[in-house]
């Protein structure tokens, strides 16, 4: 366990030395969450709520997503995938602990780290600029916390699986930036999925990617007291089974790879 | 300048050929960018899915300004973007191969990574173009293809202005080229949609001051017979070229001012 | 026109100091002067070929990038072909070629030969005149099978005789080459050697070489400057610090077992380490040849290797002899 604390620090000291790259990042974020909150206003304008939405919860929603952007890792990691092409890996794979849960760790201390610095800030120049609307109740705070940690779980898991692929595919480029578009739409990056047609919503709702963002976002907006938690942390906890145990299986695979060719 | 065009035409071509080498890789990279950059208007395919007009502009109107905006922001994505590998370049040390040559650095920076594959965005935003204008029934006059066409042109210079302004404030910041990300893509982003919408300050401070309100808005305005909601002056539209010229010497000063810096610190 | 006799590159008082931030703590940093290049003055005429020698961190690189206007000197004038470089830095470039031998300026992704073809373009060269000093160097350098690989998938040395193809074909009035040969193998040395002695011969080109190693200057240079810490402390004939300094050799030797000092006639045990000894001697009193064959009657060598005097040695020895006979 004490290994898995010391990796963890590691990761979260490795990216509080990119200062500048921080302040740099929060700056887009903060423009982002911006421009999206005007066009939502003006969209609410039009039709005062929609789904369960207002516009306060959809401006809220917008700065809080912006700010939830890295830590959740939106944009995919490249750490483990760099390391195969370059055939780091197979030390990697040779030490005596658990890949899985070895860079687990060190994304956590990454996710944590982020969370401090690219979470907060936008959320503070949104709250500047507009009025946005945070729960007053501890349990909806305490809800928030666990559906955001199961959430990132998730992502890290489906990060980890993607990212395995490259023992099998030379250039994954292409591949990665589609699977990033389809993932920043359909978990409510782009737009809070309630905006969605109803098709188009019922969709993303059970894709594993909404489990990342919108769900825990709506949480904390709300939108799900009491009891109806519960479904949404139990499609969450699924879907972050499914990538878990995903990622073993590809893992295993690669491994046996890995030892039968050589690297 | 003559002898960077027949630079520029030869490495342009030189690499398109090694592309096409490579067709698959090329090929998914194409097709990744254009779907990628398409998502912007499937945002605004649903938002209108909802309302039937966004602050009086209607679907095709936006997408006229989507359009604009997009082969504007396609163009100078393709031709000026490599800017952004000038940090790159200064800490291989490979900058100084540029300086010495009897050709300005800015023009190499520029010539050097033509990058034909970025020509997804471009293309998927003309047909959203192509699309608008011909859903839009408009009456074309000789005023308003001249107007069309100074848009496209002003609004590349623009973003290509930006870019370099980006590219020189590396000199100084590493993380210059993402501050200025912030504002070309922020900008494109922005100039999507009426910019009636926004915040007065932020309106002033993206679209006014950094000129992007020049790069699709103001000439619809024109193209489109739409009166300005902000009661600004009917000329607006005409000054685009004056914007895009001002922003290319102010970015073109910014270059020099950073090149003598370069070269009086080192690297 | 220039002609033979003319001074090409004259430096007067040159100086670069340069600030480094350094760190205090986790927050502040000092500002820090640091003097990259003290006050240098040379004057180097057409057609010569002079080397600039000196440790690392001398100022080498500092001054070349002055001489060719890719850095602002703090104080003093450079007049290189009567211009100013760093005023004038695009009208100079058409008339000196550089080589920096730790980065290629060839296009990377690029076939050899696109290169040169684009450097044609860069430099207005006329084609038939691009045409017929590219055919002289393909030859002279043996280029024809690497012509169409791509740069990055070229050997170093293959890589650095492009850069020297590339920084000629303009017929340049001067070269300038920082540090050349490094990393190169021995026979890459030796061709590189051969083709700017070849350059400065029939083209009458001004070659300034920086180089850490004694040997190119050897080969190549009537004239050599040696540099430390900014400043020029020899500006002469190579003879001379080649009779002072470079004669002497270091011979080493490892013998079968540890035993006292050899003594043998025209050398000096400087060191012992265990079976190990360094024997000093002077290659005009006995060539290594001999010595082994001296050491050897004496006794059971397993293993041996002669050390060259080497450039920070001979600098170190500038400074504790002086220069005075």
């Amino acid at each position: 366990m004490r290994l898995y604390w010391e990796v963890a620090r590691r990761g979260f000291r490795r990216y509080a030395t990119y200062r500048a790259a921080t302040v740099a990042g929060v700056l887009t974020n903060s423009v982002f969450g911006l421009i999206r909150a005007y066009i939502l206003i003006a969209v609410f304008r039009q039709r005062g709520t929609i789904g369960t939405f207002d516009v306060t919860d959809a401006i809220t929603f917008t700065f809080v997503t912006q700010g939830l952007l890295m830590p959740v890792g939106a944009f995919g990691r490249m750490d483990i995938s760099e390391r195969i092409r370059t055939g780091d890996v197979v030390v990697d794979l040779y030490r005596p602990v658990d890949f899985q849960a070895y860079w687990f760790a060190h994304d956590a201390g990454r996710a944590a780290f982020q969370l401090l610095a690219r979470g907060i800030p936008p959320v503070l120049v949104g709250a500047l600029v507009f009025h946005l609307r945070f729960p007053s109740s501890p349990t909806t705070w305490i809800a928030f916390a666990a559906s955001l940690t199961v959430a990132m779980i998730l992502s890290f898991a489906l990060s980890f699986a993607l990212n395995l692929t490259a023992f099998w595919l030379i250039d994954d480029r292409g591949t990665n930036q589609l699977a990033t578009a389809i993932q920043l739409f359909l978990s409510g990056i782009l737009l809070p999925i309630v905006l969605f047609p109803g098709w188009l919503e019922a969709i993303a709702r059970n894709s594993p990617f909404a489990a990342i963002v919108e769900l825990p976002v709506e949480v904390l907006l709300g939108k799900h007291p009491g009891r109806a938690l519960i479904p949404v942390l139990a499609i969450q906890l699924l879907w972050a089974a499914v990538a878990v145990g995903c990622g073993r299986l590809v893992l295993g695979a690669a491994t046996r790879k890995v030892v039968i060719q050589g690297g | 300048m003559g002898e960077v065009f027949a630079v520029y035409r030869r490495l342009a071509g030189a690499k398109l050929r090694g592309d096409l080498q490579y067709r698959a890789s090329f090929v998914m990279f194409f097709a990744g960018q254009f779907l990628i950059t398409f998502l912007d208007f499937v945002a605004i395919a649903v938002v209108f899915g909802r309302v039937t007009t966004l602050g009086g502009w209607s679907l095709y109107q936006v997408a006229f300004l989507y359009g604009a905006s997009g082969v504007a922001f396609g163009l100078s994505d393709m031709f000026v973007s490599q800017v952004e590998y000038v940090p790159q370049r200064i800490r291989l040390g490979t900058f100084d191969s540029l300086l010495i040559r009897p050709v300005s650095s800015l023009l190499q920076v520029v010539a050097e990574d033509f990058a034909p594959r970025r020509m997804g965005k471009v293309l998927q935003a003309a047909i959203i173009l192509g699309v608008a204008v011909a859903k839009l029934h408009l009456a074309w006059t000789v005023g308003r293809v001249a107007m069309t066409v100074c848009m496209v042109l002003s609004g590349t210079l623009i973003f290509s202005a930006i870019w370099i302004a980006g590219g020189a404030a590396c000199f100084w910041l590493l993380e210059g080229q993402e501050v200025m990300n912030s504002v070309t893509y922020g900008g494109n982003f922005m100039t999507q949609y009426p910019i009636h919408i926004y915040g007065a300050w932020l309106r002033r401070l993206l679209a006014f001051v950094t000129g992007t309100a020049f790069v699709a808005y103001f000439p619809a305005l024109y193209i489109l017979d739409k009166p300005d909601p902000l009661g600004l002056p009917s000329f607006m539209p005409f000054l685009s070229p004056a914007v895009a010229v001002v922003a290319c010497v102010l970015a073109g000063a910014f270059w020099r001012v950073a090149i003598r810096h370069y070269r009086s610190t080192g690297s | 026109m220039i002609s033979n006799g003319d001074a090409v590159i004259e430096v007067r008082r040159l100086e670069k100091t340069f600030t480094v931030m350094q760190k205090t703590g986790r927050l502040r940093r000092t500002r820090q002067q640091v003097q990259a290049v003290a006050g240098v003055d040379f004057t180097v005429e057409a057609g010569e070929m002079v080397g600039y020698i000196g440790p690392n961190g001398a100022g080498k690189s500092t001054t070349i990038k002055m001489l060719t206007g890719i850095l602002v000197p703090s104080g003093g004038t450079i007049r290189v072909v009567g211009l100013e470089p760093s005023r004038r830095r695009v009208e100079l470039a058409r008339r000196i070629g550089v080589v920096f031998g730790q980065r290629t300026q060839l296009w990377w992704d690029l076939p050899l030969r696109d290169s040169f073809e684009l450097l044609r373009h860069v430099y207005r060269v006329a084609p038939d005149r691009h045409a017929q000093n590219l055919a002289a160097f393909i030859e002279l350098l043996d280029m024809g099978p690497f012509l169409d690989t791509p740069v990055r998938q070229l050997s170093l040395g293959q890589r650095m005789r492009g850069d020297l193809t590339a920084a000629l074909l303009h017929d340049p009035e001067i070269v300038y080459l920082d540090e050349p040969t490094i990393g190169l193998d021995v026979v890459s040395k030796a061709q590189v050697r051969e083709f700017l002695a070849n350059v400065n011969r029939e083209r009458g080109t001004t070659v300034l070489l920086t180089t850490h190693d004694l040997a190119d200057i050897e080969r190549l240079c009537r004239r050599v400057m040696i540099i430390d810490h900014g400043r020029v402390i020899y500006d002469g004939e190579l003879e001379t610090i080649k009779q002072r300094f470079g004669t002497e050799r270091t011979l080493v030797v490892d013998l079968e077992e540890p035993g006292p000092p050899i003594e043998v006639e025209g050398a000096e045990v400087v060191k012992v380490e265990g079976p190990r000894q360094w024997l000093r001697f002077k290659r005009t009193d006995v060539t290594a040849a001999d010595l082994v064959a001296r050491v050897a009657a004496h006794a059971h060598l397993v293993d041996l290797s002669v050390e060259e005097p080497d450039i920070e040695g001979v600098v170190r020895r500038i400074y504790v002899e002086g220069l005075d006979p």
